[in-house]
């Protein structure tokens, strides 16, 4: 692309911190054992801090939500079940916090073999903690999608439990109001054989911050983990994602791309991969690409690859950041194509490749229908 | 039968020691099937009369007209004078991430022709005019240009013109930066549509070596802004001969 930048990259080590190996990291469920939240500290100096005060320290209401879901049962666990924490545990104080103050986990257990996707809607107000515990039992072959929307202050701890043998698409829709801010830590583990396609959309909000961390546990387990966002004037989307390759001959591809538009809009992509020493055979790839369409905007975009092992089939990474500017603008319409349409045949064609990912029809046309929303409300601006 | 009338042209562009006037009065006069080619030396204006045809937003007309079948272009917006049948082959044309050739082709024609075009007609013109560019099928899924070598980027703007099928066709410096035999290609293409189409081409060019390729009707010389002599075919080969220093020490 012209005008495009590379991003600083840095090899065999975690950004900015050489000492540690990124599945090193403290965890807890415990608030009060992390430090308090300040842009001193690397995982959340490029969190808008003010505007996330009511999660980092306000009370959290972790009482059970109204649920709705189609194709599939659910059932409330208390925090101190075994399941509860087997994925994953909190990484950082908010995720702490939200797990000290949920009440129950909210269980959902997929399996069979269905084209038809569960869909999970949370009635979801005021100042909120949740947990998450979706499982796909061995062989199972299912999608659930959960639906992000309304006006909530969201703290949440979302693990997936992808048993032996399972395929998954667990697709997360960040479609919510503009003044909503979502915090979320994603953990998975993927069992022998089993492949999980997860999919990040984050498109409404004023912060959201979902990082997804996948283990890659089970001998040829792989990973599609796909994110797509859209941050307009004064937005914040942040993803770290994490994809640890514990065991051997297993697979990973991440791919996320975003597009940035008005003053303020910032993006974050923080990309890491780990090949654990008995990874052997493994084989990985990870990208961030970014569009930016006007002056005011901010990506950041940081690839990290650490490999603890010699015997790898691959392992690769990419990040750009493009600019669409008044030039592409003028050679569409030179070729008789309106402006309005120029400007979207750029961003859809540009992010079209993971709504495709999908493999939803009703969700992928209400997303692009949400995209073309997004582009209508800049040109409104404009 | 269509005509392209460009009537005492006078252009500007914003500098930051305010406006600087570029054309000062230029008129020119192309009919369907004629080509005219402008050449001058760099700096006299000959790609701001290019782009000011296609309405680029850097080039402010002071005065004079631009009128395609007597409809005034200087109101229309840029991909409006696309769709009225002008068509600018780019000097540089830029790289356009997140959009594929195949689809930014055919909204093109689609936004040019009002409707979509068949898509079985479509997928065999799209692979007929690749071919005859010499451009691998393969284009069809990059990104609109970009990693294209400077020669792949003029095919590509020739395999816009074959298919898009404008009335009249403004081909920008085409010919910089072509080995000899992509300008063969690209001046056979250009050839083929005056063939079939009947277009109308104003040749941008600082070289004769094109010329050679596609014969002009008519040869305009621009010198500081304005058409300092013309003639036929003939004055280009006095051009290759005697360069441009005699208009210059005129100037």
């Amino acid at each position: 692309m012209t005008d495009s930048q590379t991003a600083p990259h840095s090899f065999g080590s975690w950004s900015n911190d050489p000492v540690q190996t990124r599945n090193e990291r403290f965890t807890s469920t415990s608030p009060d054992d992390f430090p308090a939240v300040s842009p001193a500290l690397l995982d959340w100096r490029l969190t808008p801090l003010d505007r996330i005060a009511a999660l980092v320290s306000g009370e959290l209401d972790g009482s059970h939500a109204e649920v709705t879901l189609s194709n599939a049962e659910f059932a409330w666990l208390p925090m101190s079940d075994t399941l509860v924490g087997s994925a994953g545990l909190p990484e950082d104080k908010v995720s702490a916090r939200a797990w000290a103050s949920t009440t129950d986990a909210l269980h959902i257990s997929l399996s069979g073999d269905s084209a038809e996707p569960a869909i999970l809607s949370r009635a979801l107000i005021g100042t909120r903690a949740a947990h998450l515990v979706i499982t796909v039992e061995p062989h199972a072959k299912r999608t659930i999608v959960i639906n992000n929307r309304g006006l909530v202050n969201l703290a949440e701890n979302v693990e997936i439990i992808v048993r032996d043998g399972a395929q998954a698409t667990v697709v997360s829709l960040g479609e919510w109001d503009d003044e909503s801010i979502h915090l979320a830590s994603h953990f998975a583990t993927v069992g022998r054989d089993a492949h999980l396609r997860h999919i990040l959309v984050s498109l409404g909000g004023s912060v959201q911050r979902v990082n997804p961390n996948i283990v890659l546990n089970g001998t040829g387990s792989s990973t599609d983990a796909y994110g797509v966002y859209f941050a307009d004037a004064g937005q914040h989307i942040e993803h770290r994602v994490f994809v640890h390759h514990e065991a051997a001959q297993t697979t990973s591809r991440v791919t996320y791309k975003g597009a940035l538009h008005g003053s303020g809009a910032h993006t974050v992509w923080v990309g890491d991969v780990l090949i654990g020493p008995n990874a052997t055979g493994t084989d990985s790839y990870e990208q961030n690409r970014n569009l930016v369409l006007s002056e005011g905007t901010r990506a950041d975009s940081v690839p990290n690859l650490e490999i603890k092992t010699g015997d790898i089939a691959g392992a690769g990474h990419a990040s750009a950041t493009g600019r669409f500017d008044d030039e592409h603008l003028f050679y569409l319409r030179s070729r008789g194509i309106p402006e309005k349409e120029a400007r979207r045949l750029v961003v859809l064609g540009f992010l079209v490749e993971i709504i495709n990912a999908i493999g939803v029809a009703d969700i992928e046309e209400r997303l692009t229908a949400a995209l073309e929303n997004e582009l209508d409300r800049i040109e409104e601006s404009e | 039968m269509s005509t392209l009338e460009i009537r005492n042209l006078h252009v500007s562009i914003d500098t930051e020691n305010g406006p600087k006037q570029i054309l000062n009065g230029v008129s020119l006069t192309i009919n369907s099937g004629e080509t005219h080619a402008i050449m001058g030396p760099n700096g006299s204006g000959k790609s701001t009369l290019a782009y000011t045809i296609a309405g680029h937003p850097r080039y402010t007309v002071d005065s004079g007209e631009i009128l395609l079948d007597g409809e005034n272009v200087l109101e229309m917006s840029v991909d409006e004078r696309a769709r009225a049948g002008l068509f600018l082959a780019m000097q540089y044309p830029v790289e356009i991430p997140g959009v594929t050739v195949s689809n930014f082709l055919r909204t093109a024609k689609t936004a040019i022709e009002g409707q979509a075009p068949s898509l079985r007609t479509w997928i065999k013109d799209v692979k007929q005019a690749m071919g005859d560019l010499k451009m691998d099928s393969s284009f069809a899924d990059r990104n609109v240009n970009e990693g294209f070598s400077g020669g792949e980027k003029k095919r590509h703007e020739i395999v816009q013109l074959e298919l898009l099928k404008p009335k009249f066709a403004v081909l920008d410096e085409t010919d910089s930066g072509l080995d000899v035999d992509a300008l063969k290609i690209v001046s056979e293409g250009v050839n083929r549509v005056k063939d079939n189409t009947g277009l109308g081409v104003l040749l941008i060019t600082h070289y004769t070596r094109i010329l050679r390729y596609i014969r002009p009707d008519f040869v305009h010389v621009f010198v500081a802004g304005r058409i300092a002599e013309q003639g036929g075919a003939e004055l280009a080969d006095r051009l290759e001969d005697e360069g441009y220093d005699r208009y210059l020490d005129n100037a």
